[in-house]
């Protein structure tokens, strides 16, 4: 029983520190970098503690603090009690949505056996799509609170992108979900320990439409038409100043992190390396370390391959994100609904014929 | 006070401190480190301009170039532009401000969230440049308070960088009593 919490106890922390305290704050230095190298500026490096620059990584911290130093505005005849309540209702989803994502497979480590995910829900991945659902309260209620034309405005365009896209994102799960015959991301995990197993391989039509839908539901460029700058000043948000803007911004980039260990888990083998199964790992490392000794160094390469993967995808959808102009509202409203959502369809139809034929 | 320059004294001017101010950390011999929130919030801050760009006229053009790639504004910490005042610092008046603009501008200015500076880009938002007629405001400190005037027609990046540098030695030297600066003075415009 103790044992069991302090297992639980010690995963949360993990994930905790790993989402909010590094990813949250590095990748708005990632991004900011990753524009620079794009546009081949050089990109923040000024901002020095006892003469150190750290390549610029203090630029965060400075954000962070200037942010929290500055005036927390409410507008007139706003609902006071909604508006602050908007930007939590969109960061906890983003948060705890990781929860049930598995960053490593199944360890026997002193006798104990160690399950390397918070939550083993056996109804996983619904879980995910249901928070995702949640995250849109957020956005619109932030836009509805805020009592302003364009904030109204992108909340409403928001619930739009956001539901529809939900339909089409789901749907191109539904493939994988047969192929491999479970909800359990951990079942998923495991069954992709053989290199031409895996999601990308089975699934290559599911992955572009989840990976487009999954940018889309995120509200990053292009479909960032709810807070689109040269049209709604700055869209849901405009009406946020200091840290309920930025919990906006840290919800975005959490999400980021989330579709992208979505992605390595449905698609990227989870945490295997190709070519090499669980058991070679713990023979190899049993040969000068002993069991346990061999668990555990298995549990750390498999561990730092799930986040290699994950830093991957997140490259992956920052260089989208400085690549692509935005697109119009009705352009991305006719691709859900008469591209993705018909491609979905079919993929599922094909994947179901092929599963009942073999 | 003896003049033994101890490591202490030197962060603390790297931080923006005093050096007459560093009594205590000279008796516990430099193994601790010292400083004001007041110093520590203002070197946040002035890395972390988010801008608001006002363009009204050709400035427009020297300012894109110095946010561009050859003299990149974001060494600085002074990239990213938004454009809803509430989470703008810096409001850059880039270009002429005629007078049906100038409520336009007030008004931005007034909706801006405190800690706010302004920086007057270009010979027109100075004063009023060489339209010296009856249609353009002569110099936008006549409306809100500037903290940076760059003049020039227009200015070249390097004057604005200047300008940037300097108003971050400003912003270093500020107090807390400083804040709120409140409205605009100027009611009709």
């Amino acid at each position: 029983m103790l044992a069991d919490l302090i297992e639980s106890l010690a995963k949360i922390v993990f994930i905790f520190t790993v989402n909010v305290g590094v990813f949250a704050p590095i990748l708005g230095w990632v991004e900011r970098k990753q524009s620079a190298v794009m546009q081949d500026r050089i990109g923040a490096n000024r901002a020095d503690i006892l003469g150190f620059t750290a390549i610029g990584l203090f630029h965060s911290l400075a954000d962070a603090v200037k942010l929290l130093t500055k005036e927390d505005f409410v507008p007139a005849n706003a609902n006071k009690f909604f508006h602050t309540l908007a930007p939590f209702i969109a960061l906890v989803p983003a948060i705890s949505a990781f929860a049930i994502i598995p960053f490593g497979g199944r360890y026997e480590l002193f006798g104990r056996e160690i399950n390397l995910v918070i939550a083993d829900l056996d109804v996983g991945i619904l879980y995910v799509f249901a928070l995702a659902g949640l995250a849109t309260y957020g956005t619109v209620l932030a836009g509805w609170s805020s009592r302003s034309n364009w904030s109204l405005l992108g909340g409403l365009r928001a619930s739009a992108q956001m539901l529809s896209y939900e339909v089409a994102m789901g749907l191109s799960i539904i493939g994988i979900i047969i192929v491999y015959g479970s909800l359990r991301l951990t079942d998923i995990g495991a069954a992709q320990e053989n290199f031409f197993r895996w999601g990308i391989f089975l699934q290559p039509v599911g992955f572009i439409i989840y990976m487009t839908c999954a940018i889309a539901e995120n509200k990053r460029i292009p479909f960032d038409i709810p807070e689109a700058e040269s049209e709604l000043v700055a869209g849901y948000f405009t009406e946020y100043s200091g840290m309920k803007f930025v919990m906006f911004w840290m919800a975005e980039f959490l999400e980021m992190v989330t579709i992208s260990a979505i992605v390595t888990t449905l698609f990227f083998g989870a945490w295997h390396i190709p070519f090499v199964t669980d058991a070679m790992l713990l023979s190899w490392f049993s040969g000068f370390a002993g069991p346990n000794g061999a668990a555990a160094l298995a549990m750390a390469v498999n561990i730092a391959v799930f986040f290699a993967k994950v830093s991957f995808f997140i490259w992956l959808q920052m260089t989208i994100r400085w690549t692509l102009p935005r697109f119009r509202y009705d352009q991305v409203m006719r691709m859900c609904w008469k591209m993705l959502l018909p491609l979905s369809l079919i993929n599922l139809s094909i994947t179901g014929l092929v599963v009942l034929l073999l | 006070m003896g003049l033994k320059l101890s490591r202490w004294t030197v962060t603390r001017n790297l931080m923006g401190g005093k050096a007459e101010d560093a009594g205590p950390e000279r008796l516990l011999d430099g193994s601790v480190i010292l400083t004001r929130l007041e110093a520590a919030v203002n070197w946040a801050r002035k890395y972390s301009f988010f801008l608001y760009p006002f363009v009204t006229a050709c400035c427009g053009m020297e300012f894109m170039s110095v946010a561009g790639p050859r003299y990149d504004l974001d060494r600085f910490g002074a990239a990213l532009p938004r454009f809803s005042p509430r989470q703008a610092d810096l409001l850059m008046v880039v270009g002429t401000i005629s007078h049906k603009q100038a409520p336009i501008l007030v008004k931005v200015y007034n909706q801006m969230a405190e800690p706010k500076w302004v920086f007057a880009f270009g010979v027109c938002a100075v004063s009023g440049g060489f339209y010296d007629n009856y249609s353009v405001v002569q110099g936008i400190d006549t409306l809100i308070p500037v903290d940076i005037y760059v003049p020039g027609c227009p200015p070249r990046p390097e004057m604005v960088l200047d300008g940037l540098l300097l108003l971050q030695q400003k912003v270093k030297q500020e107090r807390w009593t400083d804040w709120p600066r409140g409205e605009a003075p100027v009611s009709r415009c």
